[in-house]
């Protein structure tokens, strides 16, 4: 009676081993997975349209005749959002950083973290809608446009969004740097900002650096909120003030439209290709500055 | 000079004040604004019944069941293997060049967009899974999206288990299986739930992976099985605030309410069940 | 009768241990008799917890861990006869800090029959006295046996480990320094303990205080970074020992 308990029990023990083996490499499974169903869809765009032609083409125009697949400006528009909320971002979140990993008082600390976080929770589609009703008419009536869906527009909200990760990874960064040096600065009679600006945001470049890199990935695959507010022109932009269109909001807006097996349907895919490509490389330049931190 | 110092240190002070303000105060904003516009809107109607006319009157009722199936769905998917994932990190892996591959695989499924894996879904899911355009096709989407999350939380809850449990446990005679089921899980299951709590809570207001996957346009009636389409109150937001002209935009805030509120509430729960246990725990 | 009690039982050969490329432990080789109490002496870094740990199998997963050289229990081998379960559970260990899991005293005790499938409430009930009763704590917890075992003191919860250790009726017990943490009170209830049990059990202490050893140990083996120096009746170690070291050593010359 006991031994069959217990024969049983191994073997439902060499099961579960077995499952929590699977599941451990599932994420080896599915990223490799992702990056194939990608290859498979897109690739077939290529069959018939020059993969020259797509990087390097001008036109984005896949539903005339003869169509015209050239994502050129799709990646200007998401460039372009991207470099500018990068320049909002940046300046912001490493003050921001700062001030609530240094500065603030205790108290005041633990509401301004509870509020990124709120933010960081706030879905993309909600803060696409209020972008639409508030910051967008704002954008036009500021900078006295015919409308206010451009790409500065994108770049602020993207900015805003890219928040919770920059402001929260810089000052785990900043709180990593062992108090030895904050006390030896302040020993040697430098002030709290002295301190701060010659030992701390040196100390912390590398996983700063990383937060940096990691708000870019998150702000160029972001997609609701850009669809929305971003004006949706598919030509090549040459201000921050005009309507653009990026990647991502390529493919969800098309998407819908697109039939299944269609070169159009398998150019989104491609664009995904692409998109998963330069996200894979921030991703993994990312891990190798905080790598690079822990080391040090 | 030193007169200059401690006056730099003022102005700059200020102004890292007045970046950090620029950060919170649209939040507040935001927050006051959704609120205010949002709970106008709110009746009995609203949350019980199916949008009428076009989507201009009537409720939201179809597309909060639909979100909670998704949630629903994405938690059963994602939670046994995100922990199982972790077990395996923590539990048995020894550290080789399998576990730096799979914590590269991981960091970059976190930093996947969400319209890439809407892609994905699509490809794999819909069309060469043929599971349609369905409850089932999103679920799974927003569970491999959720799993970085959840498998990062998970670790970090079975790491702080100190390790004198695991040896009084396997010194009394238990395998490492048995260990883990009773020693280390429970006392690492506040830490797991907390993190999976809000990661699905993250997963409920996604719109891009559900895009293709699962998401109807308008559907009155509720989805009778997995393989349904469903309305989910993210998409229902996309759809009446750009596809649907002269909409009552209290129908937009009331929805965007209930959607944030949803969402609050589950990390609310998260935040209660970490300082529950936290309390509760003797190591 | 007289011939089982003087059989060895766990019999040591030419054992090397390496963590990494560090080497902890040199060529030992010794055997442990049945119902004997072992003392094992030696200053910090001799080796000594790395022995217990390597004979307990709890190194099996710590990737740097290496070894050669065999171990037997019974004359079976135990890191190719046996499941590391099989033989922790013929193999306890009391750890040098007191650990006990995050239970209630009873469920503490419990664990151990609980896995090894006694589920009988008066089965689990007469363990648990009689276990605690053996760890001299029954008189200072039978009325609260719900009580978290975190709650105890630390001389309490030592003495809670080995009535858990007890609890899985292991042949041989397994000290890591047991009293390192305690006041003398709570040592001399523990040692008090030791020397009752050896009627049922085989007992390897390993410790840093010499007098521990000289009061409580059979046998005494002096350990000196990774080598086995000399092992010897407890009295002749610490009277007349055969190197220099040692009699260097438990004179308090060093260490």
């Amino acid at each position: 009676m006991k031994s069959v308990r217990r024969i049983w029990n191994r073997i439902v023990e060499f099961v579960i081993e077995k499952a929590i083996f699977l599941a451990g490499i599932l994420s080896i499974v599915f990223v490799v997975l992702i990056f194939v169903f990608l290859l498979k869809e897109g690739l077939s765009l290529f069959k018939e349209y020059s993969p020259l032609a797509f990087l390097f083409g001008t036109k984005w125009y896949p539903i005339s005749h003869p169509p015209s697949f050239g994502i050129v400006p799709l990646l200007l528009g998401s460039v372009v959002v991207t470099l500018g909320s990068i320049v909002i971002a940046v300046p912001l979140g490493v003050g921001a950083a700062i001030y609530v990993g240094e500065v603030a008082p205790v108290w005041l600390r633990e509401i301004l973290k509870a509020t990124v976080e709120f933010l960081a929770a706030i879905p993309s589609i909600v803060l696409g809608f209020i972008g639409l009703v508030t910051l967008v008419p704002l954008v036009k009536q500021v900078f006295h446009l015919q409308t206010g869906l451009t790409a500065i527009s994108g770049s602020i909200m993207l900015a805003f969004m890219a928040m919770p990760t920059i402001v929260s990874m810089m000052e785990d960064a900043l709180r990593a740097v062992p108090s030895s040096y904050r006390y030896g600065a302040i020993a040697l009679g430098a002030t709290r900002w002295q301190t701060i600006w010659r030992v701390m945001l040196p100390a912390a470049s590398s996983g700063m650096l990383a937060a940096v890199m990691l708000g870019i990935g998150r702000v160029i695959g972001e997609t609701m909120a850009v669809m929305m507010i971003t004006g949706n022109a598919a030509g090549i932009p040459t201000s921050l003030m005009q309507p653009v269109r990026t990647m991502t909001a390529t493919i969800a807006a098309e998407m819908g439209e697109a039939v299944q097996g269609s070169d159009h349907y398998f150019s989104l895919f491609a664009i995904g290709i692409v998109l998963f490509i330069i996200t894979f490389a921030i991703n993994l330049t990312a891990a190798f500055f905080i790598n690079r931190r822990s080391k040090a | 000079m030193k007169l200059d110092a401690r006056l730099t240190e003022k102005v700059v002070f200020f102004l890292l004040l007045l970046a950090t303000l620029v950060i919170v105060v649209p939040v507040f904003l935001i927050a006051g604004l959704i609120v205010k516009n949002g709970f106008a809107a709110l009746s009995w109607e609203f949350l019980t019944q199916s949008p009428r006319l076009g989507m201009r009157a009537g409720g939201i009722f179809p597309a909060i069941v639909g979100t909670m199936y998704l949630v629903f769905g994405t938690a059963v998917f994602a939670l046994p293997a995100g922990i199982f994932a972790a077990v395996y990190l923590c539990e048995y892996a020894k550290e080789s060049r399998l576990t730096r591959i799979i914590d590269v695989a991981i960091v970059n499924l976190a930093g996947v967009p969400s319209v890439v894996y809407g892609l994905f879904g699509l490809g794999l899911f819909v069309v060469f899974l043929k599971f349609g355009t369905s409850i089932l096709s999103g679920s799974l989407t927003l569970a491999i999206m959720s799993l970085p999350v959840i498998v990062t939380a998970s670790r970090e809850a079975l790491n702080s288990v100190p390790q004198s449990f695991r040896e009084v446990s396997l010194a009394l005679g238990a395998t490492r299986w048995q260990t883990i089921s009773r020693v280390v899980l429970p006392n690492a299951l506040p830490g797991i739930i907390t993190g999976a709590i809000l990661a699905i809570s993250r997963a409920a207001g996604e719109t891009a992976p559900i895009l293709f996957t699962v998401a109807a346009f308008y559907l009155p009636r509720l989805p009778q099985t997995l393989f349904d389409q469903c309305m989910a109150l993210p998409y229902h937001l996309y759809v009446i605030s750009t596809q649907v002209p002269n909409l009552k935009p209290h129908i937009q805030y009331g929805t965007t309410l209930v959607l944030i509120l949803m969402i609050l509430i589950m990390n609310l729960t998260a935040v209660f069940i970490r300082a529950h246990f936290r309390k509760k725990k003797q190591w | 009768m007289v011939d089982e009690t003087s059989k060895d039982k766990l019999v040591v050969k030419d054992l090397n241990v390496r963590y990494g490329t560090k080497e902890v432990l040199r060529q030992i080789s010794f055997a442990v008799r049945s119902n004997e109490i072992l003392g094992i002496i030696g200053p910090a870094n001799s080796g000594k917890t790395s022995l217990l740990r390597t004979l307990n199998r709890l190194n099996d997963n710590d990737a740097a861990f290496s070894m050669s050289g065999t171990v037997t229990l019974d004359g079976q081998d135990i890191y190719k006869k046996m499941a590391p379960h099989t033989l922790r559970r013929k193999m306890g260990i009391i750890f040098a800090l007191p650990t006990p899991l995050p239970l209630s005293i009873y469920e503490n005790i419990a664990y151990g029959p609980k896995l090894h499938g006694t589920r009988n409430k008066t089965a689990l009930n007469e363990i648990i006295e009689r276990t605690l009763r053996a760890s001299f704590l029954w008189d200072e917890v039978k009325d609260r046996l719900d009580m978290p075992a975190m709650k105890l003191s630390g001389g309490q919860q030592q003495r809670l480990c080995i009535a858990r250790t007890l609890a899985v009726e292991p042949e041989i017990i397994l000290y890591d320094e047991p009293c390192s943490g305690l006041d003398p009170i709570s040592t001399a209830k523990v040692e008090e303990a030791m020397t009752l049990l050896t009627k049922q059990f085989t007992q390897i202490l390993v410790t840093n205080n010499t007098k521990q050893a000289a009061r409580v140990s059979d046998r005494t083996a002096f350990f000196l970074t990774g080598e086995l120096v000399e092992i010897d009746e407890t009295q002749r170690i610490f009277t007349v020992p055969c190197d220099q070291r040692t009699e260097d050593y438990v004179s308090g010359r060093f260490g």
